[in-house]
């Protein structure tokens, strides 16, 4: 059996003023912030530890941090900060990638970083319980109360001592939320709109993982990869930590069940990729690990509050999933902090009703996480569609190795001609080709 | 031009692969699979996506299903054919899947 912490001291009514379920990103930074307005939260976690159940590429976009933890560059548990950044498009045999670097994302205040969730998660729940928070792990919530107006009062747990009162809950409980399922704010199945991701993760000394990615001391890469997934809509990703290397692919469920292909034979195709495998030559397997993702965005966002609950996170849908960018950690961080303190507020004028809770979705209307899904909200539909997942990569990477060609003693051909052809033979008609370039001006610009 | 890639060096077993994953198997099966209900199963969709593979097709048409290397993802009943074939939960407080590179 694993040991299971003493139950935390009960407020003396016997009521928590809120009890946040789930210690992933969303729900320790919800704690965090109610803890600091000097409210009773009660963070339960179902993982011996939190992090333990949690799965993710590899990198969190920090910015979000800024307003929780001042300086958190200097304590938060990094294995490297992204200073170089590459997209690649692949077909089993070419390879073409757009490859950045810039030395201003290595230095304070920095961009990206690479991270376990082991340590990621432990970290940001610590200082939930250093404001105040109480945690209890190895604790599954198993349900919600509710009075007989319908109204969320608590939640039920595998503990002994059972229920839990409360006076607002917040589900953080990540992509299966049975308790958003349970209120009715999800669908109970939504295959649709999910995608699995697999990775491993994999050992290489430091300094081959230096020499081999070009990167110095605490730099690091990462590359995102379309046309790896044998037609199944989805992308790969490699990212660098300090002795491993992080390698999988997305791919949408109902895509994967339909091609009857196993997970981890498109991570074994990407890693013998020619791009790739000289990479990780030598690397030893340390961990393979599956989740889901909530990839719908926008439009497939339950209702975030109602009478005595809020929903934060990938609860909520809100990972961001649009192609180029995999944003979810920095999302869950934004949507979690914004509940916490939309939960403070309700608290404070004694109403946790829904309406007392609106504020909640006023403060994410009026930040990134909301603004940046409903602006990105067809991206999902345009990057998993059929042409930039089947025809593109081909397409483009067959142009590229045409340009370069050298065709003596016969003439270079013009490139709109080479395009045209190039079009043609993957079956893409340059009508389409600019509608899905308007598209995607409209759904990125 | 060759259109399928040769793997270089060859990939683990699955035994292997899963081997190096933590699990703190819980006496209760927290997932439980109707051998019944799958036999008028036309996909089969769990046999193939499950990324641990615990999805094990018989000779009969049924499934044979173990619990204790499992992800907890919700992929199987996320793309289940048959209602009433999958009954899923999460394992008791503290069980199942423990990862420290995720
Ligand atoms: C393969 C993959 C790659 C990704 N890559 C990136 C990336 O590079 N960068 C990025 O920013 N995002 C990435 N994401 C997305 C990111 O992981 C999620 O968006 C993020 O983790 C969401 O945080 P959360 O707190 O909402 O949920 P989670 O991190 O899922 O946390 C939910 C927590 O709730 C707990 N829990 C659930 N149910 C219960 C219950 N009933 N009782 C008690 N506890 C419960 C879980 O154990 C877990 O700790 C990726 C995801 C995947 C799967
Ligand atoms: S998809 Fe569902 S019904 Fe079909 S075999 Fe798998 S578990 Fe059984
Ligand atoms: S939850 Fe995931 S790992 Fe577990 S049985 Fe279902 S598909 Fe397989």
């Amino acid at each position: 059996m694993p040991e299971r912490v003493p139950a935390p001291a009960v407020p003396a009514d016997g009521v928590w003023d809120a009890v946040v379920v789930g210690a992933g990103p969303a729900g320790s930074a919800a704690a965090l912030e109610l803890a600091r307005a000097g409210r009773s939260v009660l963070l339960i976690e179902r993982g011996p530890f939190p992090g333990a159940k949690n799965v993710y590429g590899g990198v969190v976009y920090g910015r979000i941090l800024d307003e929780l933890i001042p300086r958190w560059w200097d304590e938060v548990p990094v294995q490297r900060w992204v200073t170089r950044r590459s997209t690649m498009v692949m077909t089993p045999t070419q390879a073409f990638t757009v490859d950045f670097r810039t030395q201003a994302w290595g230095q304070p205040p920095y961009n990206g970083m690479t991270t376990y969730r082991a340590d990621f998660d432990a970290w940001l729940a610590g200082h939930a319980v250093e404001a105040g928070a109480v945690l209890v792990t190895s604790t599954v919530v198993t349900g919600l109360l509710r009075d007989e107006r319908g109204r969320v009062t608590g939640v039920r747990t595998d503990r002994d001592d059972g229920d839990i009162r409360a006076r607002v809950v917040i589900a953080c409980d990540g992509v299966n939320s049975f308790l958003a399922k349970e209120a009715g704010l999800l669908p109970q199945t939504d295959a649709h709109h999910l995608t699995l991701g697999v990775k491993e993760t994999l050992a290489l000394p430091r300094e081959v993982i230096e020499e081999r990615f070009a990167i110095t001391g605490t730099e690091g890469l990462d590359i995102e990869i379309l046309g790896c997934t044998r037609g199944i809509p989805g992308g790969g990703f490699l990212y660098t930590n300090l002795d491993t290397v992080s390698v999988g692919v997305v791919v949408a469920l109902t895509g994967l069940a339909k091609a009857k292909v196993r997970p981890e034979e498109l991570i074994a195709d990407l890693k013998a990729h020619p791009a790739i495998a000289p990479y990780l030559r030598g690397a030893e397997l340390k961990e393979y690990a599956a989740h889901l993702i909530p990839e719908g965005g926008y439009r497939t966002m339950p209702r975030l509050a109602i009478d005595g609950m809020l929903v934060a996170g990938d609860a909520a849908a809100m990972c961001l999933a649009a192609g180029i960018w995999l944003e979810g950690v920095n999302f869950a961080i934004g949507s979690g902090m914004y509940a916490g303190r939309a939960a403070a507020e309700a608290l404070r004028r004694r109403d946790t009703s829904a309406s007392g809770l609106a504020g909640y979705r006023r403060l994410l209307e009026d930040s990134f996480v909301l603004a940046d899904h409903k602006r990105l909200q067809r991206a999902p539909d345009l990057v998993l569609s059929e042409r930039v997942q089947k025809q593109y990569p081909g397409m483009v990477c067959d142009l590229v190795q045409e340009v370069f060609t050298v065709t003596n003693p016969v003439p270079k051909r013009g490139m709109s001609r080479l395009l045209r052809d190039t079009a043609r033979r993957h079956g893409v008609r340059l009508r389409d080709l600019a509608r899905d370039g308007l598209a995607g001006l409209r759904v990125f610009g | 031009m060759s259109t399928t890639i040769t793997r270089p060096y060859p990939d683990i077993s699955f035994d292997d692969r899963m081997a190096t994953v933590e699990f703190r198997v819980s006496p209760r099966p927290h997932i439980t699979v109707e051998t019944e209900v799958c036999r008028s199963c036309t996909t089969k969709a769990c046999v193939t996506a499950c990324p641990a593979n615990l999805f094990v097709p018989t000779n009969d048409g049924g499934i044979l299903f173990n619990y204790e290397q499992c992800f907890e993802c919700g992929t199987c009943y996320q793309i289940c054919n048959e209602a009433g074939a999958i009954t899923w939960t999460y394992p008791d407080g503290g069980h199942g899947v423990v990862l420290r590179h995720g």
